[in-house]
């Protein structure tokens, strides 16, 4: 973990970066943001941690906690919302076995999260399924995707 | 024979995301496979192009054959073979497969100026910008005009800035002018957080080229040398696409030091936010580039007097920036001639929703409502009854039917309660319950909502658990009055323009439609049965044949009865989550 971190560090000081590009190459290669990065590298930088967490909560983009294998990113924008994107959500939990107010399975598989609006209005209701994102979707379409992916590991 | 066949192939977010990649390569390998180059001893190029505003038939693919334009819809990989083969090499159409009336219609009532390259030019490709005068304004402005030559002429043009609240451009860049430091900055705000709203994102996708020749205008008019363009997390395409473009200026000379020869110096950055709505706020914005949480800060100052990091700072939309090089070549006149008296030029507005024809339109100022949802849209998806547009994001509120002739500009859409904003239009139809819609907008800004000032913070929480109240069954009937109250507080009191405008959604459909709030509250009735709490789902029997198609479906095994005979929904099981309503071919599942 050093390694990259001091990777994540020397980026920084080439770049001319700042708290939010250091927090986003740590998401980038662990998938979400460990406190034991953070105090690594506030402690090189001698920038309170506190900060780095202060930004950490502030953008949606970070996660404090390990993220699923697969991440299932269902769009929560206005047209998407019309098209029924909260009954797929709910109805996607469910069908994942994902308890209240969790987003990831037990095992740490799947992942859903919401994202505000992905700008792709045109093909409402959408979901980013693995960075792919599928345009005009159904529980079943997604549903078969998703054991696609299953069947796959 | 000679022939010049150009394939472009829609490549936007939208056109990926059916499969545009695929059809592309496949086109690249049928071409050269065929061996046309070798047949027609000419020139023959499969394209990606960005997007062309129709995502509902995507992905779409225009074959040019010297000159002719055939445009296909919803085309498949496997598709292309038979294109190639009936078209491309035997020269006759697959007529089944065109675009039909509907397509010409959505695009020959448009005026496209900011669109005019999306879904022409190949995005990636600075050659292809530069074939239809691409940075020849930007060449223009550097070398042979004044920074007061070019503040006047986007003055004179009447541009208002597109992020939503229209403050006047030339002003704009007129205070960044004047105000003299050595380091001055110019901001491209791609932060498109509105949800239902996707044109910033569509041009920085299809014509990057664009938006970086009106920063480097708006760079020599304020004398600036920095440059940050801040594109939201959410769009990986457009900071790809961008970062290609701004490594094609550098090597051909248009960005860095000594730009187009004329020894000015202007170099820019892309920024990528990390997922927060309220970042779009100027202020917000640069302390986010500055590595700060996104909070905006009270405005004792203008930006352009002390903006990133306490310099002078001009900050502009990326729609605004797109407009600049077409009105630097074009001139003042024919732009504002465009456009209304009070607003010049055109504006590009995301139609989606209830409506036939979703995708991008761009329209001049003073176009009806009507003629944007009927004339352009197609009308309402499915034979359903108009309720209302949505324009303006969380920020705006919904217009009714009875206000669809107004014509659009920055004004008359406040007149009617609701915000241009950055041009999100969404079409609600009967099926739409105008409650949950303003519930569904206060979820979101307050979350959205940064926490820094009390009357956000703490009001829309308010206000969102009222309306949690009144779409459950449990509203009070003072809940209106206190709703009206809590509104006009927060937005007084706010301290930027999230908070100053998240009323909005319920203040608009409160005005015009309260008395879908009254039978929330009195009737415990939801008129357009979307509210969970306020509908049952039950069986018509005399409709029902009994295939047991819900009964596969249900979740949780809430259906009963046997095959062949009517079921019966157990209502103390259902969880109301309306697979059975989708799963009946028969209708014989009624929701009320």
């Amino acid at each position: 973990m050093e390694e990259t971190l001091q990777k994540i560090l020397d980026d920084y000081k080439k770049n001319n970066g700042n708290i939010i590009t250091i927090l986003q190459d740590i998401e980038k290669n662990f998938g979400f943001i460990p406190e034991y990065a953070v105090n690594w590298i506030s402690k090189k930088l001698d920038i309170p941690a506190s900060r780095f967490f202060g930004c950490a909560t502030f953008y949606s983009q970070f996660h404090l906690r390990h993220r699923g294998k697969n991440i299932v990113t269902v769009c929560r924008g206005t047209a998407c919302h019309v098209k029924g994107s909260e009954r797929l959500i709910n109805r996607l939990l469910m069908e994942l076995d994902i308890p209240r107010d969790e987003d990831t399975t037990a095992d740490l598989k799947f992942t859903v999260e919401k994202v505000n609006c992905i700008g792709a209005c045109g093909i409402a209701p959408v979901t980013i399924l693995n960075n792919e994102v599928h345009g005009k979707i159904t529980l079943d379409k997604l549903m078969k995707e998703i054991k696609k992916i299953k069947a796959g590991e | 024979m000679k022939k010049n066949i150009i394939i472009k192939v829609c490549t936007g977010t939208g056109g990926i995301a059916s499969g545009g990649e695929e059809v592309l390569s496949a086109f690249r390998d049928a071409v050269s496979s065929s061996g046309i180059k070798a047949i027609f001893n000419e020139r023959c190029s499969a394209q990606k192009v960005g997007c062309r505003g129709f995502c509902a038939k995507d992905v779409l693919v225009d074959v040019i054959i010297n000159g002719e334009k055939t445009t296909y819809k919803h085309i498949k990989q496997d598709m292309v073979q038979r294109i190639v083969d009936e078209h491309i090499l035997n020269g006759k159409a697959v007529e089944e497969w065109t675009v039909g009336e509907d397509y010409h219609t959505f695009h020959d009532r448009q005026t496209k100026v900011v669109l005019s390259h999306c879904g022409e030019i190949d995005p990636e490709d600075i050659n292809a910008y530069m074939a239809v005068g691409g940075y020849d304004a930007a060449r223009k402005a550097v070398c042979s005009m004044t920074p007061k030559e070019i503040v006047d002429t986007v003055k004179n043009s009447n541009l208002r800035g597109r992020g939503g609240a229209g403050f006047p451009t030339g002003l704009k860049w007129e205070l960044g002018m004047r105000i003299k430091s050595d380091i001055k900055y110019v901001i491209c705000n791609g932060d498109e957080g509105d949800p239902g709203a996707f044109m910033d994102r569509s041009v920085m996708e299809g014509d990057p080229h664009s938006v970086i020749e009106g920063m480097i205008i708006c760079a020599k008019a304020t004398e600036s040398g920095h440059g940050y363009i801040y594109v939201r997390a959410e769009y990986p395409l457009a900071v790809k696409r961008l970062q290609m473009a701004i490594d094609q200026c550098r090597e051909n000379g248009f960005l860095g030091s000594n730009i187009f020869g004329s020894g000015f110096d202007f170099d820019l950055r892309i920024f990528q936010g990390a997922g927060a709505f309220v970042c779009g706020e100027a202020t917000a914005l640069m302390r986010s580039i500055e590595g700060k949480r996104g909070m905006p800060s009270p405005k004792l100052w203008r930006s352009a007097e002390k903006g990133l990091w306490d310099r002078p700072t001009v900050l502009n939309n990326v729609e605004t920036f797109a407009n600049i090089p077409r009105i630097i070549m074009n001139g003042a006149e024919w732009y504002s001639n465009l456009g209304t008296e009070r607003s010049g030029g055109t504006k590009v507005f995301s139609l989606s929703g209830k409506v036939k024809n979703t995708g991008l339109i761009e329209v001049p100022f003073g176009t009806s409502l009507k003629k944007i949802i009927y004339d352009i849209g197609g009308g309402i998806e499915g034979g359903k009854a108009f309720k209302a547009l949505q324009t303006g994001g969380p920020s705006g509120g919904c217009i009714p039917a009875e206000s669809l002739e107004i014509e659009v500009d920055y004004e008359s859409l406040a007149q009617a309660g609701s915000i241009m904003g950055s041009g999100g239009m969404v079409v609600l139809d009967e099926t739409s319950c105008m409650v949950n819609t303003a519930k569904f907008f206060l979820e979101f800004t307050q979350a959205e909502s940064c926490g820094k000032c009390t009357p956000c913070r703490i009001g829309t929480k308010r206000m969102l658990e009222i309306l949690e109240r009144i779409t459950s069954g449990n509203g009070k009937e003072e809940d209106i009055d206190l709703l009206e109250e809590l509104c006009r507080y927060i937005r007084a009191a706010s301290l930027c323009g999230l908070g100053m405008t998240a009323p909005n959604p319920v203040l608009s459909t409160l005005r015009y439609f309260r008395d879908e709030y009254e039978a929330h509250i009195r009737d415990k009735r939801c008129p357009a049965a979307v509210c969970k709490d306020l509908i049952t789902y039950s069986v018509v029997e005399e409709l029902c044949t009994g295939c047991g198609a819900c009964k596969r479906a249900c979740p949780a095994d809430a259906v009963r009865g046997t095959r062949k005979s009517p079921h019966r929904i157990d209502a103390d099981a259902c969880v109301k989550c309306g697979t059975c309503f989708d799963a009946c071919k028969f209708k014989a599942i009624r929701k009320q």
